[in-house]
């Protein structure tokens, strides 16, 4: 028996995709609606749209990588399915991010959490930003028809061991916590999804709504990398876009072009992307690239007595939000808790230390407990965020400082995360920072925590949720689209990605533009049928 | 001849140091800059330097080091050339006699260097105050790493392996 590959399936009965590595001439092409971007944003755009009978072309910078080619192996997946290999660093190199770059974009390797946008963010953003149309009442459909369209539902199999010690530590302490619900159909719990999910469980825009934009014949072309909008010479609206066509290893440039004019133009390049699409065109306005957000994440590894084996089972199936409410909004940062999967290639990476110390805990890999919090950024009127800018290139990279608000939620959650572990049980806990080592109790992790100097590149930080940069926003100087992703000066221009958001969700954020996604889609869709 | 303490204060002044590189690559660089048939981005020299520095960085003896080199070879083709641009920088300064000697404070050239010096070099650039050199480290630290545990031949010593219900039915 060997698994299904629907796609492959679909591709092979005729489903209009192009390579662009394939292409041995310019490509002109054109379309009632050009999607630059297949990720969270551009797929569920995409299906509405395809579905009212628009014509509808996809562009991805990506290649089509579908579950065949998913083999639960890092060195192959990270330089196929990640942005810049899954190194892509900020200007001082201090976060690493993390961002999909294939069709599907970051779902087609996400980990499959699912959070509706937290009522207090959209309740901020009324108050703050005058986006008063986007309270939980009026978003709850959106969210019921994302969940019901990706499966998103309870998970009903035990949390695996890695989540487990998360749970049990937050009894233990008395932390509220939860169980976190997946965008998963028949799923064999394995934990590979950020690998791409060879058994297309995942209910990923790979497998849903791209295949669904296909069947109503939408196009797709791969590794096509927009490099501009084409703005009209009215200065008012757009032509369309062009770019340049990949080779098939991915990244050099396989020496043709491509063109699309189009009546619409959807930007849905995800944060960073979508960003740096306008800043190349020109088409910047000041708050382009602003305010570009990450849920800093900074991580404590513990040696359990037991097997823990966190490269297997869901990865994320329980989560703790007490320290979003223990301080106000916009007070000192709030902190999601939550545990990644652990696989030897990125754990390797992400250790700190180096020699007999970072080799000895690597030898015990089956015995790491790893815990993450995520800051919540964009509320304190110091967390600003980063900005997207270009390299001489035309390359986006994001400038994102560390600065005094953000360490002091670093220091605050590594103690949280260390004691947390201790209280289910650790042998040895030990935060990443590079003058961390293995501590065998919660008084001596405390002390060392304590004094742990707080600076880039000593401390660990990543990032899996790139968000904001092309923000909503109700006045047109105050941001760059408003509430349906409508650009402010361009007439046939949205964006419908993670970029719109005004600050950090404060959750996981792929339900949030799943559902901003289809509210946009279907407010467009009526424009452009209408 | 510039000194240590020059080059350091150019990297505090906020120029990069490492552009310094190109201008003292050029006369005495420790070996022959030829590149190796099969490397796509290491040159000779640089596999050298991956070659001494990984059990170090890795802690473990008996590493299939030629392994290692072309993971971190593939690891770097694989990145934007903005990024190798700076990689290339890297090599260029640890490759050049006066860079390795006062930047990284290695005296031995790189294949003769011991163990106990490579380490203090890794150490000092791991917790320098100058955020340069500590992205030098990382990026040492990140390639070395993902080359070697990103290979099979590192699992069994961790312990760790694919899951078994799913792997025979790949393609
Ligand atoms: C490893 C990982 C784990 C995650 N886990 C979770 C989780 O469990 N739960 C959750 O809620 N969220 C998770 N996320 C985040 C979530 O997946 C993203 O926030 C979401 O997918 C972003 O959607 P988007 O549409 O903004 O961009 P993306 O999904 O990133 O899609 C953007 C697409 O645009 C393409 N593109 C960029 N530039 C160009 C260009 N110039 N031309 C053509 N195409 C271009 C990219 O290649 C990419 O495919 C995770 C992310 C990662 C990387
Ligand atoms: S855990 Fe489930 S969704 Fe994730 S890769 Fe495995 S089968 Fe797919």
């Amino acid at each position: 028996m060997s698994l299904p590959d629907p796609v492959a399936e679909g591709v092979a009965s005729g489903w209009r995709v192009l390579d662009g590595a394939a292409q041995t001439q310019d490509l002109q092409l054109s379309c009632d609606v050009l999607i630059i971007g297949t990720g969270a944003g551009g797929g569920m755009t995409a299906e509405v749209l395809a579905e009212a009978g628009l014509d509808v072309l996809m562009v991805e910078e990506g290649a089509l990588r579908t579950s065949r080619d998913f083999r639960l192996l890092e060195a192959k997946a990270y330089p196929e399915l990640y942005q810049e290999s899954a190194s892509r660093k900020t200007a001082d190199k201090a976060i690493n991010i993390l961002q999909g770059r294939t069709v599907g974009g970051s779902t087609t390797v996400n980990w499959t959490s699912a959070f509706r946008t937290p009522a207090e963010t959209l309740n901020w953003w009324g108050e703050r930003y005058g986006l008063k149309s986007l309270n939980p009442q009026t978003m709850a459909p959106w969210f019921d028809l994302a969940e019901a369209r990706l499966g998103i539902a309870d998970w009903q199999t035990d949390p695996n061991p890695n989540n487990s010690v998360l749970e049990r530590g937050c009894q233990a302490l008395g932390l509220k916590h939860g169980r976190i619900r997946r965008n998963v159909r028949g799923c064999w719990n394995l934990g590979y999804c950020g690998m791409g999910c060879a058994t297309n469980a995942k209910q990923s825009m790979l497998v849903t709504t791209i295949p669904g934009a296909l069947q109503h014949k939408a196009g797709l072309l791969t590794r096509a990398r927009v490099e501009r909008l084409l703005p009209a010479a009215d200065g008012k609206s757009l032509l369309g876009a062009e770019g340049r066509l990949l080779a098939a290893d991915g990244h050099s440039l396989n020496g043709q072009q491509f063109s699309i004019k189009a009546r619409h133009v959807v930007l849905a390049a995800g944060a960073i992307g979508s960003p740096a699409i306008l800043l190349r065109s020109q088409l910047g306005g000041a708050q382009v690239g602003k305010r570009t957000f990450l849920h800093p994440v900074v991580v404590s590894g513990a040696v359990m007595p037991q097997r823990i084996e966190a490269y297997n089972g869901a990865p994320q199936t329980v989560y703790s939000d007490h320290f979003m409410h223990t301080q106000p909004l916009d007070g000192p940062l709030g902190y999601k808790l939550e545990v990644p999967p652990v696989h030897p290639l990125l754990m390797g990476v992400t250790l700190s230390g180096f020699g007999a110390g970072s080799a000895g805990l690597m030898q015990q890999l089956p015995h790491l407990q790893v815990v993450l919090a995520l800051l919540r950024d964009g509320f304190h009127p110091d967390s600003q965020g980063g900005q997207v800018r270009l390299r001489q290139d035309g390359s986006p990279e994001l400038d994102y400082p560390l600065n005094d608000v953000l360490w002091d939620g670093v220091r605050r959650s590594w103690l949280t995360m260390a004691e947390l572990q201790f209280a289910a049980g650790a042998r040895q806990v030990q935060v990443l920072h590079e003058q961390a080592d293995l501590q065998s109790s919660w008084k001596a992790a405390r002390a060392q925590i304590m004094q742990l100097p707080l600076k880039p590149l000593l401390a660990r930080v990543v990032s899996a949720h790139v968000m904001g940069g092309a923000a909503m926003s109700s006045q047109p100087e105050e941001g760059v689209v408003d509430e349906y992703g409508r650009h402010w000066q361009l007439r046939n221009l949205s964006v419908i990605d993670g970029s719109v958001f005004p600050t950090s969700i404060g959750a996981n954020p792929q339900l949030s533009i799943y559902a901003f996604a289809l509210r946009a889609a279907h407010h467009l869709r009526d424009a452009l049928n209408s | 001849m510039i000194t240590r303490r020059q080059l350091i204060k150019t990297g505090m002044a906020g120029s990069v140091v490492l552009l310094a590189a190109g201008f003292l690559a050029s006369p005495q660089p420790d070996l022959p800059a030829a590149s190796q048939g099969h490397l796509v981005f290491l040159q000779t020299g640089d596999a050298q330097i991956i070659r001494s520095l990984a059990p170090v960085m890795l802690g473990m003896a008996g590493l299939a080091l030629e392994d290692i080199v072309r993971g971190v070879d593939v690891a770097i083709a694989n990145l934007l050339p903005a990024v190798q641009q700076e990689l290339r920088q890297l090599f260029d300064l640890l490759g050049n006699r006066w860079g390795r000697r006062w930047l990284a404070g290695v005296h031995s050239p790189w294949a003769q260097a011991a163990a106990i010096d490579l380490a203090a070099f890794l150490r000092r650039w791991q917790q320098s105050p100058l955020l340069l050199l500590r992205s030098g480290y990382q990026a040492l630290h990140a390639l070395i790493n993902a080359a070697w545990f990103g290979n099979p031949a590192s699992w069994t010593a961790l312990g760790y392996q694919q899951p078994q219900q799913i792997m025979g039915l790949l393609p």
